[in-house]
This record gives C-alpha cells, sequence and structure tokens, in this order.
C-alpha cells in the first residue's frame, strides 16, 4: 500500500493496515489539526507515518522534546478550539502526567485524544504498567480498541465525545493492537482545510482563566464539573455500541467480560471450542458501565474476566457484585485463574478457562530425544549493537581507559539510560548497572556520586538528552556532583526507528529547523569539561576518558558519530583480514564484539554484507591482522 | 474450517520477514479473505529473531496458539527450531538451510543437516530449500524473502492464488525489482512443487 491512500482513501475503501497506520487513518477521518509525540514503542509509527503525510492532511505535526511538551501542545491547541492528537507509549504517560492531570480539570474546546500503547510481556520496555490506571486517576473516559478497525473507528469517535463533554479522552492500545495488521474500511474525511497561509488551520483561544487557570479558587470548582461530566459518560458507556455481548451460548450460566487484545483470544477459544460461555466485550471501560455489566452478570453463576497487565475490570466486576448484592464466581487474576502479568495469548485464555470448565484434552506430544536436545542447544539470538554502531566503539574505548587507569570493573558505576545504547548491559562492554527511567542516568549520576566512594560514568543518547537529560544536569552542576556524562549523539532517534531530534536540522515534518548543540548546553549548564570526541577513534576515546575520570567535577563527553542505520550515509569498504599476520589472540571477536566478526571453522571471518568499514577493530588489533578495505 | 490457514514466518532482522508477510495478508484481503497479522518492533529488531504470524478465515486474535500452524516459514535453520512449538503433525515445514550464525551466540551453531535429519524423525512434512541459493540466482540475495513467498504458495492447503500473491508484491515493491522477484517467486514455487 501507498501510504498516502491515508490521506486521499475514499469512504469504502478497505486497506490492509497495521494498527498504528490505522491510528494515522482515524486521526485524518477526525480532521485534527494539531499533532504532536514523542516516539516510543509500540506508538512509534504513528509519528512516522504523520511526519510523512502532515501536510497533505492538513495537519501541524512535531515530535516534541518529551511527552509532558506534546501533551502541552496539544491541550492548548484543543483549548484554542483545534482538534488536536497526542499519542506515546505507556511509560511516556508518566512524563506527561503532571499536565495531562490538569487537562482532565480544565477541559477542552476543540476534542484532544491521547492514545498511550501499553507492552504487555515488555518487548521493548521497562515495565508492564497499565495506562487504564491513568484513566481513573485522571478521571477521563478511555477506550480500549481490539483490532485495526476499532483503533480507527474509536480514535475518530473518541473525538466526537471529547467534544460533546468537553473532556481528553484516551485510546488505550497495547503492543498486539498497535502491531496487528487487518483490514480497515475507511470512512468519510471531516473537513480540516487551511484557514490561513500555513498548511493547517488556526484556532483562536477565547479567554476563560476560572477554565483554564487551575489557580485554588477555580480548581476546586473544576473537580466538580469533572466529576458531574463522569457521572453523565456512565449513561454513555452503558449505551455505547462499544460494550457489547455476543453470545456463543442460550444457557445463562457461564459469562466472560474482556477487553482489547485479550478480548480477541477470549474470543477464538470460545469459539473454536464451542464453548457455552456468553462474551461482554468493553471497548469503551472507562468511566465504568456498572449498569449494563450488572444485568449481564445477574443471571451468570460463573463469570471469567479477560484482560491484560491489571486486574482492573475484575475489580470493578467485584464492587458491582457488591453493589447489585448478587453472587456471581469471579475467574481472573485475583484468583489465579490468569497470570498476574505477561500478555495473554489463545494458550494462556483456554489454560485459564480449563480450570472450571475442563474441557481440554491432552495434546502433549512426545518429540525424539534428539529434537530435545537440538532445541536445548541451539544458540541464543539476542538483539546486539549493528555493525558499525559508534556506540559499541565508545563503549570498547571507555572499558580500555578502566583498566589503563588501573581500576576495576566494580571501581565504577554506569548509570544507562532508554535507548538502544542499554544493549551495552551485555557483555564484553557490560556498561549498564542501574537504570530507572528516560533522562534517569543523568540524575542517577548525582546520586551515586555522593553515595559511594566508586567512579560514576553516566550514558544518554542525543534524543534522551533533549528530553529530561538537561534539568538533571544543571543539578549536578549546581551540587557539585562528580562523575562522567557521556551522550551517545548518533545524530537520530534511533531505538524507536529513526525519528529526528533537536540536534539535527530537520524537524518533524521534514523542513530545516535550527540545530541545538549537545556542547552549548552543556557549557551553559555550567560545565567546565566538555569534549566532543570522535568515537570511532580509538586512541581519542581512551585518552578523554582517562582525562575524566580523574576530575572532581562533572565532566561531558558528547561522543559524536551518526548510526549506522541513517539513510543516505556513504559507506566505507568492509575491512581485510590479512591471515598471515593472526595470533589468534581473539581480541577483536571476544572484546570488539561486532556482528560483522565471528571466528567460523578456527578462522576469523569478516561479514562483507555487515561491515560498515568503522575500522575499530583495525586499531583493536596489534597484529596488522586487519587492514582498511578499498 | 475451509479456508483457515495460519502461517507463522519467522527468522532473523533484516530478512525481509514482515514485508512478505504484509503481502500475504493484502492478497488475502483483495481475495475477500478476513485476515489478521502481528508483527514485532523496536528492541526486538537489532539482529535478533523476528516472526509474524498470518491468521486467515474468521479469527479476531491475531497470535497462532501452540501446534496451531498449517505452515511454519523459516528464514534461518535455527528460527526453524525455535518455532516449533506452533507445530503439529500436519503442519508443513519449510525453511531456508542457509544459517546467519548470531554474533551474541553461547552455543556453537549445530549442523544443518542434523537439523534437517532431526525434523525429518518428527514431523510429516519437513521441506527444506536452499533459499539463498536460489536467491542469488534469481539475481540478488535480497530476494530470499520472494523465494520462500514462491514456496508458500506451493502448498495445496494455501488458501490464496500464485496470481494474487504477485499482484500483491508488485503493489508492495519497487517495479525495477519485479522481474527478479517473479523470478525468485517461480524458483521458490517449483522447489517445493517440482
Amino acid at each position: 500500500m501507498n501510504l498516502k491512500e491515508l490521506v486521499t482513501g475514499a469512504a469504502g475503501e478497505k486497506q490492509f493496515l497495521l494498527g498504528n497506520e490505522a491510528a494515522v487513518r482515524g486521526v485524518i477521518e477526525a480532521g485534527v489539526s494539531i499533532a504532536a509525540t514523542y516516539p516510543g514503542t509500540p506508538s512509534s509509527e504513528i509519528g512516522n507515518v504523520l511526519s510523512v503525510l502532515a501536510k497533505e492532511a492538513n495537519i501541524y505535526f512535531e515530535f516534541s522534546t518529551n511527552e509532558k511538551v506534546a501533551m502541552e501542545v496539544a491541550a492548548t491547541a484543543a483549548a484554542s478550539g483545534l482538534r488536536s492528537f497526542t499519542f506515546m507509549k505507556h511509560v511516556g504517560m508518566n512524563v506527561a502526567a503532571d499536565s495531562f492531570m490538569t487537562t482532565a480539570y480544565s477541559g477542552v474546546n476543540g476534542g484532544m485524544v491521547i492514545l498511550s500503547a501499553d507492552d504487555p510481556s515488555l518487548f521493548s520496555s521497562q515495565n508492564e504498567q497499565d495506562t487504564r490506571n491513568y484513566a481513573r486517576l485522571a478521571n477521563v473516559p478511555i477506550l480500549e480498541p481490539s483490532n485495526c478497525q476499532e483503533v480507527k473507528d474509536m480514535v475518530k469517535y473518541a473525538f466526537d465525545l471529547s467534544e460533546q463533554f468537553n473532556l481528553p479522552v484516551i485510546v488505550r492500545t497495547t503492543t498486539r493492537v498497535s502491531h496487528m495488521r487487518g483490514v480497515v474500511e475507511f470512512g468519510d474525511v471531516r473537513d480540516n482545510s487551511s484557514n490561513n497561509d500555513n498548511h493547517w488551520k488556526r484556532g483562536h483561544f477565547k479567554k476563560d482563566p476560572s477554565k483554564y487557570v487551575p489557580v485554588p479558587a477555580f480548581a476546586g470548582d473544576m473537580h466538580v464539573r469533572l466529576w458531574d461530566k463522569i457521572h453523565k459518560l456512565e449513561e454513555v458507556t452503558n449505551k455505547s455500541e462499544y460494550n457489547k455481548e455476543i453470545d456463543f451460548s442460550a444457557d445463562k450460566k457461564y459469562g466472560l467480560i474482556a477487553s482489547s487484545s485479550a478480548y480477541n483470544y477470549a474470543h477464538d477459544v470460545v469459539k473454536f471450542n464451542e464453548l457455552d460461555i456468553n462474551i461482554l466485550k468493553l471497548g469503551f471501560s472507562y468511566p465504568f458501565p456498572q449498569e449494563l455489566v450488572g444485568e449481564f452478570l445477574a443471571d451468570l453463576d460463573e463469570v471469567f474476566i479477560v484482560e491484560e497487565v491489571d486486574p482492573i475490570i475484575e475489580r470493578d466486576v467485584l464492587a458491582t457484585l457488591g453493589a447489585k448484592k448478587l453472587n456471581v464466581n469471579v475467574h481472573g487474576k485475583l484468583d489465579g485463574t490468569f497470570p498476574l502479568y505477561h500478555e495473554f495469548n489463545s494458550d494462556i485464555v483456554s489454560d485459564g478457562l480449563n480450570k472450571v470448565l475442563n474441557f481440554k484434552e491432552d495434546e502433549s506430544v512426545a518429540y525424539s530425544t534428539s529434537l530435545e536436545k537440538l532445541q536445548e542447544d541451539i544458540p541464543n539470538r539476542a538483539p546486539v549493537l549493528c555493525a558499525g554502531c559508534p556506540h559499541r566503539a565508545m563503549y570498547y574505548g571507555i572499558n580500555k581507559a578502566i583498566d589503563e587507569l588501573g581500576l576495576k570493573l566494580d571501581d565504577v558505576v554506569f548509570a544507562s539510560d532508554i535507548g538502544c545504547y542499554t544493549l551495552g548491559i551485555n557483555p564484553p562492554y557490560n556498561c549498564a548497572d542501574y537504570l530507572l527511567s528516560m533522562g534517569s542516568s543523568v540524575g542517577d549520576g548525582c546520586g551515586f556520586s555522593v553515595s559511594t566512594d566508586q567512579k560514576v560514568a553516566s550514558f544518554i543518547g542525543d534524543s534522551t538528552f533533549f528530553h529530561s537529560g538537561i534539568s538533571p544536569l544543571i543539578n549536578a552542576v549546581h551540587n557539585k556532583h562528580n562523575f562522567v556524562l557521556t551522550v551517545l549523539d548518533n545524530r537520530i532517534t534511533a531505538m524507536t526507528g529513526g525519528q529526528p531530534n533537536p540536534g539535527i536540522p530537520v524537524d518533524g515534518m521534514g523542513d530545516e529547523a535550527p540545530e541545538v548543540s549537545i556542547r552549548k548546553l552543556a557549557a551553559a549548564c555550567g560545565c567546565d569539561y566538555v569534549r566532543v570526541i570522535n568515537p570511532f577513534n580509538l586512541e581519542q576515546v581512551v585518552k578523554t576518558y582517562k582525562e575524566a575520570f580523574e576530575r572532581d567535577d562533572t565532566a561531558v563527553i558528547v561522543s559524536k558519530a551518526p548510526c549506522t542505520l541513517i539513510k543516505g550515509l556513504t559507506k566505507k569498504p568492509p575491512v581485510k583480514f590479512i591471515e598471515s599476520n593472526c595470533n589468534n589472540c581473539d581480541k577483536c571477536v571476544s572484546e570488539l564484539a561486532c556482528p560483522a566478526i565471528s571466528k567460523i571453522n578456527g578462522k576469523i571471518t569478516i561479514d562483507k554484507s555487515q561491515c560498515d568499514g568503522c575500522n575499530v577493530c583495525i586499531q583493536v588489533c596489534k597484529y596488522g591482522a586487519l587492514e582498511a578495505g578499498r | 474450517m475451509d479456508n483457515h490457514y495460519s502461517i507463522y514466518i519467522c527468522g532473523v532482522g533484516g530478512q525481509g520477514i514482515i514485508k512478505t508477510s504484509t503481502i500475504i495478508g493484502e492478497a488475502a484481503m483483495n481475495q475477500g479473505l478476513d485476515v489478521v497479522m502481528s508483527e514485532i518492533h523496536g528492541m526486538s529488531q537489532r539482529g535478533g529473531s523476528v516472526s509474524t504470524e498470518l491468521k486467515i478465515g474468521g479469527y479476531n486474535s491475531s497470535i497462532i496458539p501452540n501446534k496451531g500452524a498449517d505452515m511454519l516459514l523459516a528464514f534461518e535453520p535455527i528460527e526453524t527450531i525455535r518455532g516449533l512449538d506452533k507445530v503439529n503433525s500436519e503442519t508443513k515445514i519449510v525453511y531456508n538451510t542457509h544459517p546467519i550464525v548470531p554474533s551474541s551466540a553461547d552455543k556453537p551453531y549445530p549442523s544443518v543437516d542434523n537439523i534437517t535429519k532431526t525434523l525429518k524423525e518428527n514431523f510429516k512434512h519437513v521441506l527444506p530449500i536452499n533459499g539463498t541459493e536460489l536467491a542469488v540466482e534469481a539475481g540478488s540475495v535480497l530476494a530470499l524473502n520472494m523465494v520462500l513467498l514462491g514456496a508458500v504458495t506451493a502448498d495445496d492447503k494455501f488458501p490464496l492464488t500464485k496470481e494474487s500473491v504477485i499482484e500483491a508484491m508488485k503493489n508492495n515493491l519497487k517495479p525495477k525489482f519485479h522481474e527478479m522477484n517473479l523470478k525468485a517467486i517461480e524458483s521458490g514455487y517449483n522447489s517445493i512443487k517440482g
């Protein structure tokens, strides 16, 4: 499919879309004018697609420096009467939370929708938190699509809902919904034509401090109004077409309540095993539709609650049973029927149902012992830093500097951060000892430097530094903390698929933009020692780290070289191996661990399709067995 | 259960697995069939194992249950072994015999002949093909995914026509590669049919 179809496609047209692409079509159909994000998997492709289509779709789009800024951009757009959209991964909600909480009080004017993508089973995240808690914390409505068509439809519907109730609305996806592909039928597109010289429409902010400025005198009333809206919304969720019963049984003994991707598994298990269970699918799950759920529960003996991450619907069901004085056995996460963690699948759901219904036959198959042995013996294929990755060169260099200073690995604490460079956790680099969140490496450096006598080295990426590394760096300087901060400036936001950031001269719509200098920022924060190094020059790397570790202030090293995945970079020819010079010391394999170098049948082999010609291995080899390609 | 068909596709990041799966999905949609697919992005793509799951015919979930695949299509020998949870006694196991040795390997890479021998001891339909060699013959090692796409269409139970798969390929890949890709699809098809 050509992505432009997302803008030009007519109502009734069908496309095979990724959930995240379906979200973009929903945004376009809703006539959004302003969209902002900070990239985070599993929501990243929404931004990648919007950055290509923004101009044609009359949308102003930006990669904000962090999720809180993105939330603020969207909130003010909505306050100015425009439809606005912000989206992030689940942990991005933590960053945005301070402003998000207030948007619930102040409300909106144009529709405002927040898509938050949860990551059960942590495919690329540091935790499994459940966005549905934020809907309850802030008291805003939440929709939970379970397939690509619903992603598109619910995003669009969320804007109408937001305007009707003057509240932001959350759309919660999970990895399996964001990264599902399915057939999506397009709907009509709401006009969002520009009314000025820019490609997007401008609104007008109508001043009303009692609505938009939560000083104590006003905020108390805002909270009262918020509850009023939530009570009215309960009438909507009790009747919503997104909360529907799917009957597989005339008998009303067993019921099942499910949402999001967990609904898909439950549906397929019930359907394909022909189980006598009726399902209530909750697509619009907060405010909790207590009347509807109460009616569903009324005739049942047993109910299964199938939801991913936290037992949220389950607790609301238990409360409903209490309020309605009903007696139904509840089987969910809390009684151990289903796991309290990790994503579900059809097998987990059928195993859970089987604990009560006993319908499964033993399907175990015995394979030959040779196959079992083969399954045990296959090597791991963990994610690694790419061949030619500048991070590898820097990690090799810092290890060498530590060694030359006579320090042991335990003498240095490595505070890492969120990005590809977290892969430095792996041997032989062993450069990640502690990690909390985006930007935490800098604050962690502050803490370790006063809490231990160990040396401290913090690592942060360029995009992560802009995201939340600057204010802790000011803290470090002002409070006289002693550590070495490395900013791994690879000229892109790499892990999430290569988005621009303020360090490069391009914005989220592909236009020229001022480049913000990390070196100058560090200097302006008050750092006396700021060095920009080329990580591929090992001698310079080692010398600079030795110098920085000897200091007693906050030293900043900017390790600057582009990510090897950036398109259009000129590649150097692959390295050549001179077998006659090889001393079999294996340093290139064991200490550098580049995926392009391996030892096959006792001989060093360079994978020419992978080698990027970064030439770091040549500097590692003492015997001249590796030579620059020509 | 007519037209129900589940394919588990696995291999290594960069082998064109997501593109191959998307082409099959789009072809299914164009033939009027219900289709859902699952793919993994992000951290899992830095040279790690990659898999997609495709389910045709009335499913809500895009994840194939254990032992639920009609076909296991593996782009790499040891990834075939990693995908065996999805296999039952009737599953067609099609895999490329060309190994990619992981740089993060914690254990020695097993012999591919032993993999084939062991699979054949345990399963009825084991179909190894040297996809990488066929891709090079077709014009480029990058056509490996098209060779394997051709191999899928050769399965008698596969509910899509070769023509609709080719049509979807043309809609998803650059015209200058169509000729090579067609050659690759044909050679993959013939390696199973022939």
